[in-house]
C-alpha cells in the first residue's frame, strides 16, 4: 500500500488522465509515435503570407477546424481537445468534471481580422475613433469575447463542468508549469481532490512571429525547416514559435485510488523563483534557474542524485540553451554528463504557454514507456555544453523520476519533479 | 484568532483621487465630494484620469521606465507603494522570500501605428500582406514587452527585487479575487509567509475602452453615480486608471517584525454564475452565506461596475439583505478592471483600521453607516462574468 502523504504531510497528488496536441498531431498516440521516431512538426507557415518576414517556419497546428479562426478560438479548441482526452482517460464525466480549472493561455487581443472588418464596415472618422462607434453597435458578443482575458476559461469550465471561479493565468513560457503547480497546491491544500490543468497555445499569428522576431528570438532557419530547432547545438540560432495544448487530469492519490483509477504518474515537487535581471534575458549566474531547480526538489523531498531524466526547457535559443547548462550542471555537478537531458522542442517548437504542460505530458509517458524521446538535430554539438541530450534516436530506459524545466520571459522560471509510482 | 491568519501589512492605492491610503481616507471620508472626470478625451465617453505622477518616486531608474509603458509603471508603481507602506521595500531578505499574485489584462498597442494600417487596409485587398510591411517595420521592439500580461509582474521583480515567486492570473475582475484568494490559501497553509498581491488598469488608451465597447458596455452621455446609470444611454460602465496592491501577511511573520497591521483577511469566496441563465441573483446570495457575515449592521465597500445587469443583480441581492450599508466606491474612481477586488480590499481594510466609516457615494440610494466597524465586506461582481467577496475584519 503507497502512502498517500508526502514527506510533509500533504496530500500526494497523482496524475489520471493525460491529454496532448502539438503540431505532431492530435492526442497521445499519434505524439509519442512520432515524439519517439524523432520526426518533427516544425513546417512552412502557410496560415498567413510570409512577405517580409525573416522567419517563415513554425509548428503551428494547422489541422483543427478552428485553426484559421484566430487565437482566441484556436486557443479554445486546443485546451477542449486535450483536455477531453485526459477526463476520457481519467474515466471521469467529462461534462461534470467536479474540481477546479487551471487554464495557462497567452494574453488576448483583438484579432486583425476582426479589426480590419470592424473598421471596413464604416466610412465615417478614422482609427480608435471609427472602431468605438462601429463596436458599440455590435449586436453579437461573439467578438467581445475574444477580447476577455477570462473568456476561454468561462467555455472550458462550461464544457466541462468544472467547479467555481476558473484560473486563467500566464507566466510567459512557465505558464503550463504553472497550471499545474496551481492543481497540485489546490489539491494539497485541501480544498479539492481533484483538479484539471490546462496550458494551450494557438496564438501564432502575424504579429506574434514579427514581435519575437522583433526582440531576434526566432530561429532563421527556413530552407529546413525540420532542422530550425536545434537545442544544445553550436549552430543553434533561436526557437520556433509553435502551438499547442496539455492537459493533466490531477487527484489526490487517495480519491484516485478509491475509485480504482489508473495512476500514470505523480507529481512529486515544484517549485519556482523569479529573476529580477532582465526581461527578455536571464540572470548571467542562472541563479534564479538554480533555485527553482532545488526548490522543485526540496518540495518533493527528494535529493539531486534521485532525478534520473530531465525533460530540458531546452528552446534552442542561444541564452537559454547556455543559462539551463549552467544550472543544470550547478544542481547536479560532475553526474550531469551522464544523465539524459532532452527537449521536446527540438520536434515540437516552443508551445509557448502551453510548453509546460505539453512537456510534463511527455514526461509522464517517458516515464510510462521506459523511452526517452531524442533531442533531433543534435548534428553540431556546442562544446560548452557538454550534456547527454539523447541525439536523434530515442532511448530504452527505465525512467522513474524526471524533472521538466521552464524558464520564461518575464522572469518566472517553474520546475516540476514527476514520479512513475507513488513511495 | 490564530498564528497563520492573514493579514494586510500594506496598502498602495493610485486612483483619480490621488495616492496612498491616507489621500484616499481624507478624500473618501470629505461628504459630496465630486469625483475627477474627463469628458472631453474620449468623447462620448467619460472616464476618471490618473492624477499626477512622479514615476521616479518608486520606478529609480529612467532606463526601467523607458521599458514600460503607463499600465506597467501604474502597477509597479503602486506595488512601490504597498511595499513601502509594509516596510517591505529595500528589505533585500523579504523581497526575495515575498510571493506575487498579479492580476493583469494587457498593456497599450501602439495607436498610431494601428491606425496607421487600419487607414491603408481602406485601399489594399491584401491585408495580411499590409500587416507584416507594417508591423516589420513600424513596430518598437520594447513595446511588445509592455504589452504582456505578465510583465507587469516581471517589471516589479526587476525594480522592487520580489522574487519568492511570481505568478499573473488574468480575468477581468475575477483575476484580482482569485489573487487575493490563493495568495490568503497560501499564506492560511504555511506556504507563504508574505505575498504581494494586486492590479492595476490604464483606461486611457483607445483599446482598453474598445475591450468593453465591443459588447456595449460603457455609459455614455452625462456622468452618473454607479447604481444610477440603469436605462441612460450606454451600458453603464465608465471607467477610471488605477490601482491596487496589498502586502498580505501570516499574523506571526508580521507581529515577529513588528509592523503595524491594517485589518485581518477573513473568507474569501469566488464563484462563476451561469449568467445567461439569470443564475447571478442567485451566486451572489449564495456567495454572502458562505461569507460567514456577522450579525448587524454591515458596511459594504461594493466593486460594482455600472454594467447594467450585473450591477442591478447586485442592487437587488444588497436590498434582501438590509443589514449591509453599500459604498459603491466606482462612482468616485472609475471601474479599475482587474484591481477592483484588491481596491475593495484596501478600502475595507482603512475603515476597520481606523474604526469608521465612509458617508454616502451616492446619497439617492446609499443609506447612512454609523457606528466602528469591525467588520467591513468587500464585493467584486463582474461588469460581465465571475464574482467573489471578501470580510476584512479588525486585526
Amino acid at each position: 500500500m503507497a502512502n498517500l502523504r508526502d514527506h510533509m504531510g500533504r496530500p500526494i497528488v497523482a496524475v489520471t488522465g493525460i491529454g496532448v496536441v502539438t503540431s505532431l498531431g492530435v492526442g497521445k498516440k499519434d505524439n509519442w509515435a512520432a515524439l519517439t521516431s524523432g520526426k518533427s512538426g516544425i513546417h512552412p507557415i502557410t496560415r498567413f503570407p510570409v512577405d517580409q518576414l525573416n522567419t517563415r517556419i513554425s509548428g503551428m497546428v494547422d489541422f483543427l477546424p478552428s485553426s484559421s479562426k484566430g487565437a482566441s478560438h484556436l486557443t479554445y479548441e486546443l485546451a477542449e481537445t486535450a483536455a477531453q482526452e485526459a477526463v476520457s482517460e481519467a474515466g471521469l464525466d467529462s461534462g461534470d468534471f467536479g474540481g477546479p480549472l487551471f487554464l495557462a493561455s497567452p494574453p488576448v487581443e483583438l484579432d486583425w481580422a476582426d479589426r480590419f472588418s470592424l473598421y471596413n464596415s464604416d466610412k465615417q472618422d478614422t482609427g480608435a475613433e471609427r472602431l468605438l462607434r462601429v463596436a458599440r453597435g455590435l449586436k453579437e458578443l461573439d467578438v467581445f469575447e475574444t477580447t476577455q482575458f477570462g473568456s476561454i476559461a468561462d467555455r472550458l469550465a462550461d464544457r466541462f463542468g468544472t467547479r467555481g471561479l476558473p484560473i486563467t493565468l500566464s507566466t510567459a513560457c512557465a505558464s503550463g508549469a504553472t497550471a499545474i503547480q496551481l492543481g497540485v497546491e489546490a489539491i494539497r491544500r485541501g480544498e479539492c481532490d481533484k483538479a484539471l490543468s490546462i496550458g494551450a497555445d494557438g496564438s501564432a499569428t502575424a504579429e506574434a512571429l514579427i514581435r519575437f522576431s522583433l526582440l531576434s528570438a526566432l530561429s532563421t532557419h527556413n530552407d529546413i525547416p525540420e532542422k530550425a530547432s536545434k537545442p544544445f547545438s553550436r549552430d543553434r540560432d533561436g526557437f520556433v514559435l509553435a502551438e499547442g495544448s496539455g492537459a493533466l487530469v490531477l487527484e489526490s492519490l487517495e480519491a484516485a485510488l478509491a475509485r480504482g483509477a489508473t495512476i500514470l504518474g505523480v507529481i512529486r515537487g515544484c517549485g519556482e523563483k523569479a529573476d529580477d535581471f532582465h526581461r527578455t534575458r536571464s540572470k548571467p549566474d542562472a541563479s534564479p534557474a538554480i533555485a527553482a531547480v532545488r526548490a522543485a526538489l526540496a518540495d518533493a523531498g527528494m535529493s539531486e542524485d534521485e532525478i534520473e531524466y530531465v525533460n530540458a526547457h531546452g528552446t534552442s535559443t542561444p541564452e537559454n540553451d547556455k543559462m539551463e547548462h549552467l544550472s543544470l550542471s550547478t544542481v547536479f555537478g560532475e553526474r550531469i554528463g551522464s544523465m539524459p537531458v532532452s527537449s521536446n522542442k527540438s520536434m515540437i517548437g516552443h508551445t509557448l504557454s502551453a510548453a509546460g504542460a505539453v512537456e510534463a505530458a511527455f514526461s509522464l509517458m517517458t516515464m510510462r514507456e521506459s523511452v526517452i524521446p531524442p533531442t533531433i538535430n543534435y548534428d553540431n554539438p556546442d562544446p560548452a555544453i557538454v550534456l547527454d541530450v539523447v541525439p536523434n534516436k530515442k532511448r530504452n530506459a527505465e525512467v522513474g523520476t524526471v524533472l521538466s524545466n521552464s524558464f520564461g520571459f518575464g522572469g518566472q522560471n517553474t520546475c516540476l519533479v514527476m514520479a512513475r509510482e507513488p513511495v | 484568532m490564530s498564528s497563520h491568519d492573514v493579514v494586510i501589512t500594506g496598502i498602495g492605492l493610485v486612483s483619480s483621487l490621488g495616492e496612498g491610503p491616507d489621500a484616499h481616507w481624507q478624500k473618501l471620508t470629505r461628504p459630496g465630494l465630486e469625483p475627477v472626470l474627463e469628458a472631453e478625451r474620449f468623447a462620448p465617453y467619460t472616464i476618471h484620469p490618473l492624477p499626477e505622477i512622479d514615476w521616479n518616486l518608486q520606478i529609480a531608474k529612467r532606463g526601467d521606465q523607458r521599458q514600460m509603458e503607463t499600465w506597467q509603471r501604474l502597477g509597479t508603481y503602486t506595488a512601490g507603494l504597498a511595499l513601502d507602506d509594509a516596510g517591505i521595500k529595500g528589505d533585500d531578505e523579504l523581497c526575495t522570500t515575498m510571493d506575487m499574485v498579479v492580476a493583469a489584462g494587457g498593456g497599450e498597442r501602439d495607436e498610431a501605428v494601428d491606425a496607421a494600417i487600419l487607414a491603408a487596409s481602406e485601399s489594399r485587398n491584401d491585408r495580411d500582406v499590409l500587416l507584416n510591411e507594417k508591423l516589420t517595420t513600424e513596430l518598437r521592439p520594447t513595446l511588445f514587452l509592455a504589452q504582456l500580461s505578465n510583465l507587469l509582474a516581471g517589471n516589479i521583480s526587476i525594480v522592487h527585487k520580489v522574487t519568492g515567486s511570481s505568478r499573473t492570473f488574468m480575468g477581468e475582475e475575477g483575476a484580482g479575487v482569485s489573487a487575493v484568494e490563493t495568495a490568503a490559501a497560501r499564506i492560511r497553509s504555511g506556504q507563504s509567509t508574505h505575498v504581494l498581491v494586486g492590479g492595476a488598469f490604464q483606461t486611457e488608451h483607445s483599446d482598453m475602452l474598445l475591450g468593453y465597447e465591443l459588447a456595449g458596455y460603457l455609459h455614455r452621455g452625462p456622468w452618473k453615480p454607479v447604481w444610477q446609470r440603469q436605462g441612460a444611454e450606454g451600458g453603464g460602465v465608465v471607467t477610471g486608471s488605477g490601482g491596487a496592491f496589498l502586502v498580505l501577511e501570516q499574523r506571526e511573520h508580521a507581529q515577529n517584525r513588528g509592523r503595524k497591521i491594517y485589518a485581518e483577511l477573513g473568507p474569501v469566496v469566488s464563484g462563476r454564475a451561469r449568467r445567461r441563465r439569470g443564475e447571478l441573483d442567485a451566486e451572489i446570495a449564495t456567495l454572502l452565506k458562505q461569507a460567514a457575515l456577522p450579525d448587524g449592521d454591515l458596511l459594504t465597500i461594493s466593486a460594482a461596475s455600472g454594467a447594467h445587469a450585473a450591477t442591478a443583480a447586485e442592487k437587488v441581492v444588497l436590498d434582501e439583505n438590509p443589514a449591509l450599508a453599500v459604498r459603491a466606491f466606482s462612482t468616485l474612481t472609475g471601474h479599475m478592471k482587474e484591481a477592483q477586488f484588491p481596491f475593495a480590499v484596501a478600502l475595507a481594510a482603512m475603515a476597520v483600521d481606523r474604526r469608521a466609516g465612509y458617508p454616502v457615494f451616492d446619497a439617492t440610494v446609499e443609506r447612512q453607516f454609523e457606528g466602528a466597524p469591525n467588520s467591513v465586506l468587500a464585493t467584486a461582481i463582474g461588469y460581465h462574468q465571475f464574482e467573489g467577496l471578501g470580510l476584512i475584519r479588525a486585526a
